[in-house]
């Protein structure tokens, strides 16, 4: 169990260095990518660029193609055997789909939140330890226990949990589960994270404490969120791109889009006219 | 398009007569499918209870064993003496000399027996009743209190015939009817025979059986002229087939034959009806043969057995004792005993039982539980055999499967789930998987034999050269060899089990793994696996209780041999328990016959074990995600 008498301080990543530069970087630029699954073309050429310490929401009617196209920034879709990816991504410049990238180690910077939450049966401690611990991120029981202690604040769960650590994750709420992924995927001090629907399986009250967390993040990483919900992305992203039958019809400032879309399918849909 | 149809018209058919008969129909259905379940669950239920009922009904004949109390006197030769010190357990001693001696003082010396009483009284112990005392007193000595030249009361292990019969299992001698006063006189000059006169009421039940006993054989005799019978008249009708052409010769021998059937019907049927004649009448005297049940009577000390029966007179030879034979033993002061099963049937003879009775009589028959079976090895006598050998030859056995099935199926089955490429080979391993599964059991003994024992050679070397070789010089198998097939014909089921559990694993678990940036092999091993381990276990007890049961391929291997001592090595020869179960049914001995439902007992604890086992970790270790 974390020693917490006097827990080193980690800092993940320094929090906003450039205070007061309203320019945030680019983090990833994706050039005309296009995915197939075996002959079905799934993704049609979307060129997107995400910025850091930004939340950008994806969002679109079902099956267009928002969640491959998610799960191609961190490389998830090597996992299904006829899945083929083409175009460019590059993350701070470089191309994630080269040989000279491992996407084990890329997963590692690109965290992943999922649409149900699904914490290993094991311990709180053990969830949240075990990026950190693969990943030989801690270089002693001391340094785990105040990564551990940290990802489970910054995941807004510490309080909750911090007399049971070694209770299994399976055991909590709803909410609960999806903060403790959350900390678990913050854990492995990713410089991305994204969330597939993160918020589809929870009731209210914990859909808003993970929508707060959501915006808290943005601080020190560039979250990705694919949702269904108009408000959920009006209310924590600066960017929303529109996906459309596997192309972005529009990306742009959150505001401009829920106000004043150029593309008319995206009037109906942010209106509910269709979708 | 059809015609349109009015829809309410039809709803009205809900209600109709017609509608209701199917409801009543539906309903007599269920019924009728309800009582066929209960009716087979009964029927299961039923052959159940029968199959564990004859089982443990005849393990109950062999839980206690029966001892014989003898009081010995420990006089043992140079030679025994020198083995006796020798600490080497493995030198033994068989004081069969000592045993028969006291066997010899129980009877009051038996000076007057000949060889073949001496022998039957020698074969009341078992064969091993003096290595056992010799194991005794090996003890006393090197524990430093030697017994020798003491007296010592040995509880010396009787005959398995002579444990059948004092269960029971082969008849036991009834009253023969014992109320008249009875009385005892020398017959002529002969010390070994006595004539005994009663009056009414002695004897009743035994002339009862004898008259029963004749009247079936007159019967069998009737039945026999019959036959002949029948031959005669076919031999007339074949003569008066026969044409005027035919040679003499032909007509001479079957003529002559025709003489033979006649004289043997005559011969039955006055047979028959003398036997009759002895069977209806009450005051004849039967003569009793060795093939006539025995009557048996304990007067004044002694046995006598007769071999003439009248209404008030008997005539028979002193067994045992010397009965005091010029007094009138009143009612109630002897007992005659009627033994239905004629001598000639059965393996324990009179005086045997005459011993015996003495025995129980003066309470030098004690029964003590049977761990005899439970720790001893095979053995060709049946008092002796037990399933220890065979128990630790089945522990060595699954050892060696366990240990080759269970990792190479673990890893087999998490290859082919997380790591195989889905391609038409990939297929084509997965199907042939699960054909092996469904191959008799007896096929793998013959792959065990052909591919492990004869080698296989390729490219002029022997590829098994040497692992199991040693079994065609020498037929018995060993654990190694047994565990090597049964893992063979384990592999499929835990192979089928373990990738059913693994796909049991939440793809979810995966995602979350591989998305904290795990490679495909850290996934499998730190979370798959566990989480698969269970259900993998759970199929790995099943196919281990199954190949436990497993006889068939052991069979052809070489594990049913005779072998008297446990293995201490998975490299001994060994055998196993099922294989002891098969080759204690096939022998003669019937004390084996308990013995095998005995051993059935063992192996049904340890494969409900194993299953219970198997239950309580799928029980134990249930996830719900």
């Amino acid at each position: 169990m974390p020693d917490s008498l006097t827990p080193p301080q980690v800092t993940a990543r320094p929090v906003a260095d450039m205070a007061g530069s309203n320019s945030p970087e680019i983090k990833i630029a994706t050039r005309d990518v296009h995915v197939f699954y075996g002959e079905t073309e799934a993704i049609k050429g979307v060129s997107l660029e995400i910025q850091d310490r930004t939340v950008t929401a994806f969002i679109g009617p079902s099956g267009c193609g928002k969640s491959t196209f998610l799960r191609c920034i961190n490389r998830m879709n090597d996992t299904i055997d006829i899945c083929r990816v083409t175009g460019t991504i590059e993350m701070d410049g470089r191309d994630i789909y080269t040989r000279d990238i491992d996407p084990v180690q890329l997963r590692a910077r690109v965290g992943m939140v999922f649409q149900k939450p699904n914490p290993f049966p094991k311990s709180i401690y053990d969830n949240v330890s075990y990026g950190p611990k693969i990943h030989g991120l801690a270089a002693n029981r001391r340094e785990l226990d105040a990564i551990v202690e940290q990802s489970l604040r910054r995941a807004a769960l510490w309080e909750e949990v911090k007399d049971r650590l070694d209770q299994p994750g399976t055991g909590l709420s709803g909410g609960q589960q999806q903060r403790l992924c959350i900390a678990r995927a913050v854990a492995t001090a990713p410089e991305v994270l994204l969330m597939d629907e993160p918020c589809s399986a929870l009731d209210p009250i914990a859909t808003a404490q993970v929508e707060e967390l959501i915006y808290e993040l943005r601080e020190n990483y560039a979250v990705v969120i694919v949702t269904h919900s108009m408000q959920q992305a009006a209310r924590v992203s600066q960017k929303t791109a529109y996906f459309h039958l596997g192309e972005v019809l529009e990306y742009d400032d959150t505001p401009k889009i829920f106000t004043n879309p150029e593309h008319e399918k995206t009037q109906q849909y942010v209106t509910g006219r269709f979708g | 398009m059809t015609a349109t149809i009015d829809m309410t018209a039809i709803s009205a058919r809900h209600t109709s007569a017609a509608s209701g008969a199917r409801t009543r129909q539906r309903y007599w259905a269920q019924i009728r499918l309800q009582a066929y379940g209960i009716l087979a669950l009964t029927l299961a239920a039923a052959a159940l209870v029968i199959l564990l009922w004859t089982v443990v009904a005849k393990t109950a004949t062999v839980l206690f064993e029966d001892y014989l109390v003898l009081d010995v006197q420990i006089d043992v030769s140079n030679r025994d003496l020198t083995a006796l010190n020798d600490p080497d357990p493995r030198i033994n001693v068989a004081l069969n000399g000592v045993v028969r001696d006291g066997l010899r003082a129980e009877i009051g010396g038996g000076d007057g027996l000949g060889r073949r009483e001496v022998r039957q009284l020698f074969n009341l112990v078992s064969t091993d009743a003096g290595l056992e005392l010799g194991a005794i007193v090996k003890r006393s000595v090197q524990e430093g209190a030697p017994l020798i030249g003491a007296r010592y009361r040995y509880e010396a292990l009787l005959d398995d015939q002579v444990q059948m019969y004092l269960g029971g299992l082969y008849g036991r001698p009834v009253d023969a009817g014992s109320d008249s006063a009875l009385s005892v006189t020398r017959d002529g000059e002969d010390t070994s025979r006595a004539v005994l006169s009663f009056e009414g009421g002695a004897f009743e039940a035994a002339r009862e059986a004898l008259r029963t006993r004749r009247a079936e054989q007159a019967a069998r005799a009737e039945a026999e002229a019959a036959r002949q019978q029948a031959a005669v008249e076919a031999t007339e009708a074949r003569i008066a087939a026969l044409g005027a052409d035919t040679d003499t010769e032909t007509v001479e021998r079957l003529r002559a034959g025709l003489d033979v059937y006649a004289r043997a019907r005559e011969k039955a049927l006055e047979n028959a009806r003398a036997l009759m004649a002895q069977a209806s009448d009450r005051t004849t005297v039967h003569s009793l043969s060795e093939s006539d049940p025995s009557v048996l009577v304990r007067v004044q000390g002694g046995w006598i057995k007769l071999d003439a029966l009248g209404p008030d007179l008997a005539r028979g030879t002193i067994l045992a004792g010397e009965p005091d034979v010029v007094a009138t033993a009143p009612a109630s002061s002897w007992q005659g005993w009627l033994y239905e099963t004629p001598e000639t049937n059965r393996n324990i003879s009179d005086r045997q039982v005459v011993w015996l009775a003495e025995f129980e009589r003066e309470g030098k028959i004690v029964t003590k539980p049977n761990w005899r079976l439970l720790e001893s090895s095979d053995s060709s006598n049946a008092e002796l055999a037990g399933i220890w050998g065979a128990l630790v030859g089945s522990f060595w056995t699954m050892v060696v499967t366990f240990l080759l099935a269970f990792p190479i199926g673990v890893m087999a089955s998490i290859y082919l789930e997380e790591f195989a490429p889905k391609n038409a080979f990939t297929d084509f391993i997965e199907i042939n998987i699960n054909n092996l599964a469904a191959v008799p059991s007896i096929v793998f003994g013959l792959l065990g034999i052909t591919v492990l024992i004869s080698g296989v050679s390729l490219f002029g070397v022997d590829l098994f050269d040497g692992l199991l070789k040693a079994i065609i010089e020498d037929p018995r198998s060993t654990p190694v060899a047994g565990g090597v097939v049964l893992a063979l014909m384990s592999l499929p089921t835990i192979i089928i089990a373990g990738r059913a559990s693994i796909k049991a694993v939440p793809p979810s678990i995966r995602d979350a793994a591989l998305g904290l940036g795990a490679s495909r092999l850290q996934t499998a091993t730190h979370h798959v696996l566990p989480l698969a381990m269970p259900g993998m276990m759970t199929g790995s007890i099943i196919a281990m209780a199954q190949a436990l049961g497993e006889t068939a391929p052991l069979i052809i291997i070489g594990m049913n041999s005779f072998i008297q001592e446990a293995p201490s090595a998975p490299g001994d020869k060994a055998n196993v328990l099922p294989s002891l179960i098969y080759i204690w049914k096939n022998n003669s001995e019937r004390l084996f016959d308990g013995k095998t439902a005995a051993a059935i007992c063992v192996l049904l604890v340890f494969l409900i074990a194993m299953n219970a086992l198997a239950v309580l970790l799928r029980k134990r270790f249930e996830r719900r995600w």
